[in-house]
């Protein structure tokens, strides 16, 4: 039943046009109105847009924040979906780990939809970035930066950006371990990961992002939301803060009965060491570990 | 032991132990021999004949063998063509013997054997005679063979030639009478080339040898042009392009450009040549200039005139595999990649990466194998968050965690000295290992998908099942959710 409703609602929003605002290749908003109206629409397709993991523990939330705007925009020609190419550095790799085709899946993103390129040093990735915007029959570029290097200025990201306007493709610049850079880019956003809604038995919830906007060539910048991504619907929601309460993680002790002793042992042990066998009386089943 | 022209000169013959010759000759200077120096100026040599033919085999130690079977003509004649190899290896500074004739093993015996003369050419049905006074050496056999025929008083080819053949045969096996047909004209071998033959070849060669980089590639855009038309009389489309650049003096240059789609269309090829041209680790080097050029198209296969629809679909999918083409190229093939599913429980083994280039056939195969292509990649039920992590480490990474016994989530965990509160949990998720794959497949997996008070969703897992696989189980984080 979900699922028939899902599938129609994807229909109609292939259905309905993407409204343009005055720019040449149209925008694609966050599904959110307040955002959208704001960014006047969305974001612009065919132009550079930045987002800087807010810490480097962030990078898996700009990486998944990027990968579901990008599942907006490939997902917009019902006909057929255009390819989206993902360029990364080993170095982000060694740090937050390789790209998971499953997890992309799991974000509504298909990955036979996406070619992932690999490169060691970052003048590749930028001529490679440079040379994926310019094949018009994608739907977009994701280019990962780690760190500064000095390759990526100014006149770097306005080549990408350029290179997008003429073509109609749209990158996403993800950065990471890196202060704010001087870039070209038409929006930049700074993304981090926020506490999700809890769902049954306060198991995480939704992808869930801070996102701020950093800068906007469009209009003002500083605003800051909180936003669930929602792979079924295929867009992004508002968070409540009331969703937010971070419930007390123990849903499986309950209280002990009065006057009982408690059952197991609390006794901190460095790991891969045995347990002294003491009888202590005051003791839960928690045990530290690994 | 070999000698120089020099040292012949002072009377000393190939075959002579180092001592005798050290007593002729004091003064002698002598150098181990090096098998792999030898081997290589060898295949140089070889790369080298490529220009006459593209059937060349190595004869070792020190000959290569040629079958000009109907390549003569295009350098004036077998004579012509005798004489410019000469000339160009002396100009190399080599000394070289050559000889032509109908069967390989002729031209062998003669231009290793014949004493005196640099040059032969044995007409058809005259070999029997030419090679009757060569040594029985000649023949190409085991040096006890050739001792025990020499002992019998037997010296040349030709005195072999006249015995009845089968006593031969009886005593010294049918492989000296095989060698001895072969040598004397009566049979006929291909040689085994050093290079497969591609199907598709096209050359140019240059009264005056062109080095412009520009002269080059607009001659290799001249010859896939000229390949182009051969391949579409046949209805193919190539797959795989090799520019040969012979310079002058001998050395070959191979410039190999590959596409994942069977193509003959002159400006996408060119276009990866010119990248290939630009991330050469060393750059060509025309030397005195390139007198040469050949295109060898392989990996030929039917190739079907896309069919341009009005929305333009099959140009889109042109356009990106010549982008990955192009940086295939750059970056390497294993750089360019698409993921594929596998069936299995295990996440890391559950996608791998092929190149996007071999991608389509990889797919074809996979989909035939597996009746579900579309489940390759399910998303996960509407309404309910992703269950796999964004990202995933190659190697899940230790943690020291503090968590309930015998099966709860973590309450606190370190990982790369940050302690992580989590704030809500769920799992486990247990994931067992693949027994039947090998005998130590691991230990049962708890996963669980965590969340500490940041909001950062990590995916841990506990390794091995409390008292029952171990005492002391391992916790790692082995992904990152968005």
């Amino acid at each position: 039943m979900s699922q028939a409703i899902h599938q129609l609602r994807r229909q109609l929003e292939t259905l309905a046009p993407s409204q343009t605002y005055g720019l040449k290749h149209g925008q694609v908003g966050f599904g959110v109105s307040e955002i959208d109206a704001h960014l006047g629409g969305g974001l612009g397709l065919a132009m550079l847009h930045e987002t800087y993991a807010a810490e480097t523990a962030d990078m898996a939330s700009s990486s998944g924040f990027a990968a579901s705007f990008m599942q907006r925009i490939a997902g917009r020609d019902r006909r057929k979906k255009r390819p989206v190419v993902w360029i990364r550095q080993t170095m982000s790799e060694s740090e937050t780990g390789r790209l998971y085709p499953h997890g992309l899946a799991g974000l509504g993103f298909d990955p036979a939809n996406l070619i992932f390129v690999r490169v060691r040093q970052p003048i590749h990735f930028l001529s490679a970035g440079l040379e994926a915007v310019r094949c018009t029959s994608l739907a977009g570029v994701i280019i990962e930066a780690w760190g500064a290097p000095k390759e990526l200025d100014l006149t770097a990201t306005r080549r990408l950006a350029l290179a997008a306007e003429k073509s109609g493709v749209t990158p996403f610049l993800l950065r990471a371990a890196t202060d704010e850079q001087p870039s070209a880019a038409f929006t930049r956003w700074q993304v981090a990961s926020a506490p999700s809604r809890a769902l049954e038995a306060n198991a995480p919830g939704h992808p869930t992002f801070d996102i701020t906007l950093l800068r906007n060539k469009a209009g003002t910048h500083g605003q800051s939301w909180r936003v669930e991504w929602h792979h079924d619907l295929g867009q992004f929601q508002l968070s409540k803060p009331e969703w937010n309460r971070v419930q007390s993680v123990r849903p499986r002790l309950g209280k002990p009965a009065p006057g009982k002793p408690l059952s197991g042992r609390v006794v901190s042990v460095p790991a891969r060491q045995p347990v002294a066998a003491s009888g202590s009386p005051t003791a839960s089943p928690f045990k530290r570990t690994g | 032991m070999a000698v120089s022209r020099e040292a012949m000169a002072l009377g000393l013959t190939p075959g002579l132990t180092l001592a005798d010759a050290r007593a002729r000759v004091p003064g002698l200077v002598a150098m181990d021999r090096d098998r792999t120096a030898d081997r290589a100026w060898l295949e140089l040599m070889a790369d080298f004949c490529d220009r006459y033919t593209p059937l060349v085999a190595l004869d070792e130690p020190g000959g290569v063998l040629l079958d000009i079977t109907g390549c003569a003509h295009l350098f004036g004649g077998e004579r012509a063509l005798q004489d410019d190899l000469q000339a160009r290896c002396i100009k190399a500074g080599m000394d070289v013997r050559t000889a032509i004739a109908a069967t390989p093993d002729t031209a062998r015996a003669i231009a290793r054997f014949t004493i005196g003369k640099t040059q032969a050419i044995i007409p058809t049905g005259q070999e029997a005679e030419t090679v009757a006074t060569l040594p029985i050496a000649a023949l190409g056999i085991d040096r006890d063979i050739d001792l025990a025929l020499n002992h019998a008083g037997l010296a040349t080819i030709g005195d072999l030639a006249a015995r009845p053949r089968t006593p031969l045969a009886a005593r010294f096996g049918t492989g000296l009478i095989t060698k001895l047909a072969r040598v004397l004209g009566e049979e006929d071998i291909s040689i085994v080339p050093r290079r497969p033959l591609p199907p598709c070849t096209v050359e140019r060669r240059f009264g005056e040898p062109i080095g412009r980089q520009e002269d080059v590639l607009a001659t290799i855009e001249h010859l896939i042009e000229q390949a182009a038309r051969m391949l579409e009389k046949r209805g193919e489309g190539g797959k795989s392009f090799e520019a040969s650049l012979f310079r002058t003096d001998g050395a070959v240059r191979r410039l190999r450009v590959e596409t994942s789609l069977p193509t003959r269309a002159g400006k996408p090829i060119m276009r990866l040549f010119r990248e290939r041209i630009d991330t050469l680790a060393d750059p060509l080097d025309p030397g005195f200039g390139y007198d040469l050029l050949r295109l060898s198209v392989g990996a030929c296969a039917p190739f079907q005139q896309a069919q341009t629809s009005l929305d333009g679909h099959e140009m889109a999918d042109e356009d990106v595999a010549a982008l990955i083409d192009q940086l295939g190229t750059r970056y390497g093939k294993q750089a360019v990649l698409r993921f594929v599913g596998a069936q299995t429980h295990i996440p890391e083994r559950a996608a791998y990466e092929v190149p996007a280039k071999d991608y389509p056939d990889h797919r074809l195969t996979h989909t035939q194998s597996i009746a579900m292509p579309d489940l390759e990649w399910a998303a996960p039920e509407p309404g309910e968050p992703p269950n796999l992590p964004v990202h995933m480490f190659e190697h899940p990474q230790r943690i020291e965690a503090l968590a309930e016994i015998p099966d709860g989530p973590p309450l606190k965990f370190r990982w790369r000295r940050v302690l992580h509160e989590v704030a809500r949990a769920e799992g486990p998720q247990r994931i067992a290992p693949e027994w039947w794959r090998s005998e130590d497949a691991g230990l049962t997996r708890d996963y669980y998908r965590v969340e500490d008070t940041k909001g950062r969703r990590f995916w841990v897992f506990r390794e091995g099942l409390y008292s029952r696989e171990t005492e002391h189980p391992g916790w790692f984080v082995h992904g990152l959710f968005a």
